[in-house]
């Protein structure tokens, strides 16, 4: 075997083969696109138009909202039509841009610097933050944050997550298979910033195809290295994916990889900071899988960004059968939303369509105490137990059995027998916990 | 907007799997066991199962319907409940003994507590705790055999021939740890003759009969190699878990070896704890009782803790104590300080410091 893995995890049924092996399409322009100001952790952007402007394509139409944000840029050229609150794919009304396609694709002038790796760290870093980056995994956290770790904090090693353990998902297989000299070169330009001596790249070992052409590319270069991982959710969870290519733990409490010299970023950001720093492009489309047993076909979609999901399943030839749930994201982690007129955000990596049967929901009973979840939590905690405490109110028990700590990564609640909404339960005490803390 | 579809908290993919799925699959496990009991005792042993598993769900359905709480009969556990007493009946028992047994499990064992998950002792050990107690001739002694008694009883009764008149009575009727609880306790047999018995029943022979199960014992616990194929369907499925069956087997093991001599510590021949392992109703209480999920630690090194006690107090009560056998009490006696194993085996977070 010889395949690093984490301890606990599960073994879901992966789902991927309805879209694996289909080729990243370039989606038409849609009709209109929303852009909501906060697709990232932190502040939300503010928006820098008004009502009736023409923008371009690439054209900053927010600006961040603090250090920790990022601003945003419209990923069509149109006019803008409405400034409102719209539906997000978290299943919450966030306040986005609507802008409405013009058909030109007219866009901001681009510039080709092929000596990018000459420019300085702090030049890098201007086009990475100008460029809107934030994480593209999922949590979204501003990708400049990340690459400036506080005084003191050394950062050794950067590792870029190809693992995409969530089922159903293929976007970031098929642009590892499809554009990895460009995962490279973004690598290359996350290490120069941090002067990080050692790159990894973690990838799933369903993926062989991938592993091996990495390891081909990389044959010559002595500071990356490919890592094959055994298959496994939630092999990429942030620190059950340091510590699988590292065996470093990230402490826990608020702990952060930089505490253990570690950078980690998903492959698709990767793309972004190479075309931020080479080409000036600010993060303006991405790849999406649009799947699910009911999707007529499925595909991986590079579509820009605020694309309505309606109109990405529409791309699909819609669905067979009766829509009975629409998750925006992975199956384990992903959120359930109520409308098919949201649009995806720079975090969005899939849009899953599942039929009235697969939206079925079971009914609680009570917890036989098989001691399941404790067995599989990659965090080693009694999800159980702290669920019990979240139930009675006792927030300060769920606190001290390490409710702060979950990852909500969903393996409990999967393997419970007594369908027992763990993450439910624990996300409820993580609110009250910081409410409490505050 | 247009349609407005299921929204609920990730994750939106599920195992499949449910209680009634696991307690259906214990069933399932305890089938080879219950077929070789029939085998060797005849029918009666099904039928005093049955009878054993329809008092259970009887007393479960109504308790529920009085309780005004949904009935969940379906969900399997309350079988369950019904076969694991019976199988630690004698197969001579008067039918309404079962049927006791399980009325008791369930009402005082399980419901009074709240229910399936509320329950501190096993049901089915605590329905048989009260059987012992209450009708002690009845429930451990006069084993009936529908096939000729193998070389193991033999052996041991010809061993035992030229002792005074009450003791071989004693052995004959008893289990395999009976006959070694006499030899333990008793100053009338030699030492040469109690050496030969205790050869006897260490020797491949009575091993092999022990495995197989054509021995006295109770209904279900008399072949090991039954209640192992059920023990390694569970674990395929992922029902049972190694900690616990695999700490109480090794501690009884380690444990008999030292102290099951009959003249001093290290006496015995390395296939004494293998007697031990096999004999009475360590396998099917570690495997099957033990395991049981309500009444055993959730944490992986309580789990550890909880087989390490059940070891310990099963050779003290085999060794020393006034029974020939200990599974079933010191599961109960394990099962009440589940709570406080629990509270101290919460596990260090990933990331946290050692202390």
């Amino acid at each position: 075997m010889g395949l690093k893995t984490f301890p606990g995890g599960i073994h879901p049924h992966d789902s991927k083969v309805f879209s694996k092996d289909k080729k990243i399409e370039e989606m038409p322009l849609p009709n209109k696109i929303v852009i909501p100001l906060s697709q990232h952790i932190g502040a939300p952007a503010k928006p820098i138009v008004k009502t009736g402007d023409a923008v371009l394509a690439g054209q900053k139409i927010a600006s961040a909202g603090g250090f920790v944000s990022i601003p945003m840029h419209s990923s069509i050229s149109g006019k803008v039509t409405k400034i409102d609150n719209f539906p997000h794919p978290t299943g919450a009304l966030v306040q986005g841009i609507e802008i409405t396609n013009d058909g030109e694709d007219k866009w901001i002038e681009l510039s080709d610097n092929e000596n990018y790796m000459e420019l300085s760290e702090t030049e890098i870093k201007d086009r990475i933050s100008s460029a809107g980056i934030c994480g593209m995994g999922g949590a979204g956290f501003p990708t400049h944050v990340k690459l400036s770790p506080p005084e003191g904090k050394i950062i050794d090693t950067v590792i870029l997550n190809g693992v995409e353990c969530e089922p159903y998902l293929t976007a970031d297989y098929r642009l590892m298979l499809e554009k990895a000299d460009d995962i490279i070169k973004g690598l290359k330009i996350l290490m120069k910033i941090l002067n990080a001596a050692n790159g990894i790249i973690g990838i799933e070992a369903n993926k062989p195809d991938v592993i091996k052409n990495f390891k081909v590319l990389l044959k010559k270069e002595k500071k990356i290295k490919v890592i094959g991982l055994q298959l496994k959710y939630p092999q990429g969870a942030e620190k059950q994916l340091i510590y699988a290519a590292t065996k470093r733990s990230v402490p826990n409490k608020g702990g952060l990889p930089m505490d253990v010299n570690v950078v980690v970023q998903n492959v698709g950001t990767a793309v972004a900071v190479f075309e931020a720093v080479r080409y000036s492009k600010p993060l303006v489309d991405r790849v999406i899988t649009v799947s699910g047993k009911i999707v007529k076909k499925p595909k991986n979609i590079k579509a820009r960004i605020g694309t309505l999901f309606s109109d990405l399943l529409q791309f699909c030839d819609g669905t067979s059968e009766e829509i009975g749930k629409v998750i925006s994201g992975g199956p384990m982690m992903g959120f359930a939303i109520p409308t098919l007129e949201t649009p995806m955000t720079k975090g969005s990596s899939g849009l899953l369509i599942f039929n009235k049967k697969e939206a079925h929901k079971e009914v609680e009973s009570v917890c036989l105490r098989c001691g399941r979840c404790v067995d599989i939590c990659p965090m080693n905690l009694v999800p159980s137990l702290i669920a019990h405490h979240v139930r009675n109110d006792d927030w300060d028990s769920a606190e001290k059995f390490g409710v702060m700590d979950c990852i909500k990564c969903g393996s409990c609640s999967y393997v419970c027998p007594s369908h027992i909404k763990l993450i439910q339960w624990i996300d409820i005490g993580k609110i009250k916990v910081s409410e409490k803390n505050k | 907007m247009n349609d407005v579809y299921a929204v609920s908290a990730a994750p939106h993919v599920k195992q499949d799997i449910s209680v009634s799925s696991v307690m259906w699959q214990v069933v399932i496990a305890l089938t080879p066991a219950l077929l070789v009991s029939i085998y060797f005792f005849g029918f009666q042993t099904l039928l005093l199962t049955l009878y054993a598993v329809v008092a259970a769900v009887l007393t479960e359905a109504l308790i529920q319907k009085f309780r005004k709480v949904p009935v969940t009969i379906s969900d399997g556990s309350a079988v369950v409940t019904g076969i694991l007493l019976a199988f630690n009946l004698n197969s001579a028992s008067p039918w309404w003994l079962p049927v006791i047994g399980s009325v008791f499990a369930i009402a005082i064992g399980k419901q009074i507590f709240g229910g399936l998950g509320y329950n501190i002792f096993n049901p089915a050990l605590l329905g048989r705790a009260f059987l012992v107690a209450s009708w002690p001739t009845l429930t451990t002694a006069g084993w009936k055999f529908t096939v000729p008694m193998s070389n193991l009883f033999q052996s041991s009764i010809n061993g035992l021939r030229n002792l005074p008149s009450n003791i071989p009575e004693a052995i004959t009727s008893a289990t395999p740890l009976g006959v070694v609880k006499t030899l333990r306790d008793t100053t009338m047999i030699s030492n040469n003759m109690a050496n030969t018995v205790m050869d006897n029943l260490t020797g491949m022979n009575t091993l092999q009969d022990l495995f197989w199960g054509n021995i006295g014992g109770c209904i279900g616990e008399i072949s090991a190699a039954a209640l192992l194929i059920g023990a390694a369907f569970l674990a395929w499925k992922h029902i049972i878990e190694w900690r616990i069956p695999v700490s109480y087997i090794g501690t009884v093991f380690v444990l008999t070896y030292i102290f099951g001599g009959i003249n001093g510590l290290f006496s015995a021949s390395i296939m004494l704890p293998f007697f031990h392992i096999l004999s009475g109703g360590l396998i099917l209480g570690a495997f099957f009782m033990a395991t049981d999920m309500v009444t055993s630690p959730v944490t992986k090194k309580g789990r550890l803790i909880f087989g390490l006690g059940c070891g310990i107090l099963t050779v003290v009560i085999r060794l020393v104590g006034g029974y020939p056998e200990g599974v079933s009490y010191s599961i109960l006696l394990m099962n009440i300080s589940v709570p406080l194993i629990d509270k101290f085996t919460v596990p260090r977070t990933f990331g946290e410091k050692k202390k």
